[in-house]
């Protein structure tokens, strides 16, 4: 009894350590790109996609067909492109166990854009609006690090991106504007100032001073002065 | 015995500088004697050398054959080598013009990459030495 009691407690706590592991493991972050040449080159002109992104076949075909590499030249010298060949397909997507960027890839598709797989089309296309693709400072869907300050390193969590990215609230024009209608606005400080005005105050002080007036005021709103005070009173 | 261990480890050492030599290179300026060596070699060498207006307008110009992404160097790098530019994904590129950018330009590899791959991307052939050395001119001048 004693020892079946342990074996379950160390079962389900192997099972709890495991879950946490893959918790860690399978938070939104990924090896980062570690081969120097492939990420100089691949760096050039976007962020070098970390190769965890893609499965082998995809890699392979990419790099066979660098002359018209998405609707541009990025031919290279043919020991430069076999090297990062093998370097990206030995670190692709379908070479690790458990990968979510492979959910829903059939064996027969080979998918060169790491945003039509399903698992970033999950990830994107309910959070982030179609202007966000369409802004400046955005510019495409392979800009990562537009919103995803750290993404070169491999980190690409929600936290970081919520508050730091360009639809982070530091970020975000609308937000930086409004903050600096606190500073510069000067009808909006004049609105504030109102409530440092005499006027206002002597308003304000109409409400605890006058009794007449806290009395008209209460009757508009359905209270009876009177009868609170009678409620207040205690001696009566 | 000796003698000959020196003799060849200071031909080594020659050849090994010989090559560093080549791969670091170079200046601007070195640049553009290579393109004229060139262009003198395949007999396109204007006459009063490469000139910065012919540059300018090469780089501004609207080329066929190319992608149809890419229709002109303007295309990334803005209408303005002093602007810095930026890829389709959205990288920021650094200005083109060498008082901007003053290290460019002093890799030979890195010239001919790029001078490769753009080329082929906007006029859907390679760049001949003459159009290397007026493009250069002109970026050299801004």
């Amino acid at each position: 009894m004693k020892t079946r009691i342990i074996t379950l407690g160390a079962a389900a706590a192997a099972l709890v350590a495991a879950g946490l592991a893959t918790a860690a493991v399978s938070d939104e972050r990924y090896p980062p790109v570690s081969d120097a040449m492939t990420k100089k080159e691949c760096g050039d002109c976007h962020m070098a996609f970390q190769p965890a992104f893609l499965p082998a076949r995809s890699w392979e075909k990419i790099m066979d067909n660098l002359s018209d590499h998405f609707g541009e030249d990025a031919s290279l010298p043919a020991d430069k492109v076999e090297h990062i060949k093998k370097y990206l397909m030995a670190n692709a997507a379908d070479k690790r166990w458990g990968s979510k960027m492979m959910r829903g890839v059939r064996k027969d598709w080979t998918p060169l854009r790491i945003t039509e797989l399903p698992y970033w089309k999950r990830e994107h296309d309910e959070e982030v609006p179609a202007r966000a693709w369409k802004d400046p400072k955005v510019g495409s869907k392979a800009n990562c690090k537009a919103c995803h300050r750290y993404a070169d390193t491999g980190i690409y969590e929600a936290e970081e991106y919520e508050y730091g990215g360009y639809y982070g609230r530091r970020g975000d024009d609308e937000y930086k504007y409004k903050r600096k209608r606190y500073d510069d606005d000067d009808e909006y400080k004049y609105k504030r100032k109102r409530y440092d005005d005499d006027e206002y105050e002597y308003k304000r002080k109409r409400y605890d001073d006058d009794d007449e007036y806290k009395y008209r005021k209460y009757r508009e709103r359905g209270e009876r002065y009177y009868d609170r005070r009678r409620y207040d009173d205690d001696d009566d | 015995m000796i003698r000959d261990i020196a003799i060849i480890s200071g031909l080594t050492l020659a050849a090994a500088l010989f090559v560093a030599g080549a791969a670091e290179a170079a200046s601007p300026q070195e640049m553009l004697k290579r393109y004229e060596a060139e262009a003198k070699a395949a007999g396109d060498f204007p006459e009063g050398g490469f000139s910065a207006e012919r540059g300018k307008a090469f780089y501004l110009a609207k080329h066929k054959g190319g992608k149809p992404a890419t229709p002109s160097c303007t295309t990334c790098h803005t209408d303005s080598p002093l602007k810095a530019g930026k890829t389709r994904t959205g990288k920021v590129i650094q200005p083109m013009a060498l008082s901007k950018t003053p290290d460019r330009y002093s890799d030979p590899e890195k010239v001919e990459k790029w001078f490769r791959r753009n080329c082929r991307s906007v006029l859907g052939r390679e760049c001949t030495p003459r159009e290397k050395g007026d493009f250069l001119t002109y970026m050299i001048s801004q």
